[in-house]
């Protein structure tokens, strides 16, 4: 459905996209996972045939993005980062608008959108600008959706919405996924990479790996360790301090880590660790070995300091 | 009512008493009752059209409420807006930085708005300088830093006046989880050196770093406790669930 082969892209002298492949299957969610600046919008808009790349070849249901592009317009729903709707129309006018260059109506194809749209229908009303985050998120969905497109190249649906509305949109896509349409989606939140079939970390402008979920949590190769205690702001110092720590991070209600082994066993690095926090007066200590997130697989893949000057510097 | 007849207690940075706020017959903000202490890191949640944006607007002194009382820094959001500008620092997901100034200028800029002294100007910039590890970068245009670094530069911004309470709405989106992880770093800092904090996220990790949380369905506060008591009132494993459980009953989008 999509073939993506050795894209690059520069901006100036920013390598934006440095030799990505990519394939994605029929009826496949696809997730590109990254932060801001890693090159994913980049990559939608020359998949949505509106940016040429340097080099490197894409096709789209067969048809390359640059000499098929007029073919491809009309098989591919795109929903770019920023809000792109008709602020002045109101809901209904925009969605008639979007169906209306696309040579359908909106009653051709409401199944295909009717879950989220009669959340809005309430609203129909009124102006698009005047709509919160998470409503003009649907909305634009929705536009994206009315020609029945074969392919939905989504990016970042979610920035900005709350984590209700984030459900509400990816139990969306599920459904459109069962009526067989290809989902390639950007997010920088990390949480919703389970969401997907299979993902690509991204970073700036490269793969760091593409697989499935599961396989890129089984390949994280470290033991990782959770800890809390009942202060938890001098535990991530305390931590910081521990001799044999290797990388901390603060997650929410825990703190998960990594440390030496010395060819230790689990038993014993975890009671050394206990006794060390115990001294330093920690109580409610809780120690256990976790599964790696795809948050912790990233950050161990960027070797957690990803966002340095001296590494901007290089793109100069 | 008077301000000054308003009973303010110093370590109290924020408080509100049936907070209301209405459009036509919207009711956006809808009395909500609370107070933030000083040096504390407040979550302010609540789903997309909750009222959270409404709120902060009126704490800023940029909306007036149209019943009850907030005082802010000591002062009425009704009656001295512009008292509580110069006492509050702001910062939003899209950072109000100029790509074209060098880093140095923004700051310099930002200062001079606030109508600081060039003694303590000069003070202030070196001080920031130091402390985000960007003294080589002092003349960096702002549009080839990073967006960590820009993050963490427009957050040291809003406070480069001192203010008692910065208010950040969003302030960690789109950023890697290194970048995210770094700038609560910074959060913390800045409330143990007593100025407040008031946050929206939508990072429900993030929300646990808070020392207090309040959450906001269709105006109104349905839950405000420490993280870990939310958890064990809603038999919750975390903030996420405890989220989910109160936004569901929203009637509104």
């Amino acid at each position: 459905m999509i073939q993506v082969e050795h894209i690059e892209k520069k901006y100036a002298k920013v390598n934006a996209l440095q030799n990505i492949s990519l394939h994605v299957n029929k009826g496949e969610i696809f997730g590109i996972i990254g932060p801001d600046g890693s090159g994913k919008t980049t990559l939608f808009r020359i998949l949505s045939t509106v940016l040429l790349a340097d080099k490197g070849k894409a096709c789209i249901n067969g048809w390359d993005v640059v000499k098929d592009y007029r073919i491809i317009r009309n098989h591919i729903g795109y929903m770019p980062g920023r809000f792109s709707l008709y602020q002045d129309l109101s809901v209904e006018e925009n969605l008639q608008f979007f169906a209306s260059i696309f040579k359908t109506s909106i009653e051709s194809n409401y199944y295909l959108i009717k879950d989220i749209y009669q959340q809005l229908e309430p609203f129909k009303k009124r102006r698009a600008g005047a709509l919160s985050g998470g409503m003009k998120q649907k909305l634009a969905l929705c536009c994206a959706l009315i020609h029945k497109p074969d392919l939905l190249f989504l990016d970042e649906p979610t920035t900005g919405v709350d984590p209700v509305s984030r459900k509400e949109l990816w139990d969306m896509l599920k459904r459109l996924k069962s009526e067989g349409v290809t989902i390639l989606v950007s997010t920088s939140y990390m949480d919703e990479a389970a969401r997907c079939d299979r993902i690509a970390l991204m970073m700036k402008g490269k793969f760091l790996i593409a697989d499935t979920p599961s396989n890129i949590v089984n390949q994280y190769n470290e033991k990782l360790w959770a800890v809390s205690s009942d202060a938890m702001a001098k535990l991530l110092i305390d931590l910081k301090n521990y001799p044999f720590i290797k990388n901390y991070y603060a997650f929410g209600d825990l703190h998960h880590i990594t440390m030496q082994a010395n060819s230790k066993s689990d038993i014993e690095l975890q009671h050394d660790l206990h006794e060390y926090l115990e001294k330093l007066k920690h109580q409610e200590l809780f120690i256990s070995n976790i599964k790696a997130s795809i948050e912790d697989c990233f950050m161990a893949l960027t070797g957690g300091s990803s966002d340095t000057l001296h590494t901007t510097k290089n793109y100069e | 009512m008077n301000s000054t007849a308003y009973n303010y207690q110093n370590d109290i940075s924020i408080r509100t008493e049936g907070l209301t706020k209405r459009f036509g017959n919207f009711t956006a903000v809808d009395n909500i009752t609370f107070h933030v202490k000083k040096g504390e890191i407040f979550g302010f949640l609540g789903a997309n059209g909750a009222g959270k944006t409404t709120a902060i607007k009126m704490l800023c002194g940029l909306s007036k409420p149209t019943s009850g009382i907030a005082m802010v820094a000591g002062y009425d959001v009704a009656t001295q807006a512009e008292h509580i500008k110069k006492n509050i620092g702001y910062m939003s997901q899209k950072f109000a930085l100029y790509d074209d100034l060098k880093v140095w200028e923004n700051m310099r800029l930002y200062a001079g708005i606030y109508g600081m002294k060039e003694k303590i100007i000069a003070y202030r910039i070196n001080e920031i300088l130091m402390q985000l590890g960007f003294e080589n970068e002092k003349n960096t245009f702002v549009k080839t830093l990073p967006i960590g670094w820009k993050q963490k530069l427009a957050f040291s911004i809003s406070i480069i006046h001192q203010p008692e309470i910065v208010f950040l709405d969003e302030p960690t989106g789109g950023v890697d989880p290194a970048a995210r992880r770094q700038f609560w770093e910074l959060i913390y800092a800045t409330a143990e050196k007593g100025i407040t904090v008031f946050v929206t996220t939508h990072y429900m990790d993030e929300a646990e770093y808070c020392n207090r949380i309040c959450m906001l369905v269709d105006g109104k506060i349905v839950a405000l406790d420490s993280p870990k008591k939310l958890k064990d009132t809603f038999s919750a494993q975390n903030i996420d669930k405890v989220f989910r459980l109160l936004a569901r009953n929203t009637n509104r989008t």
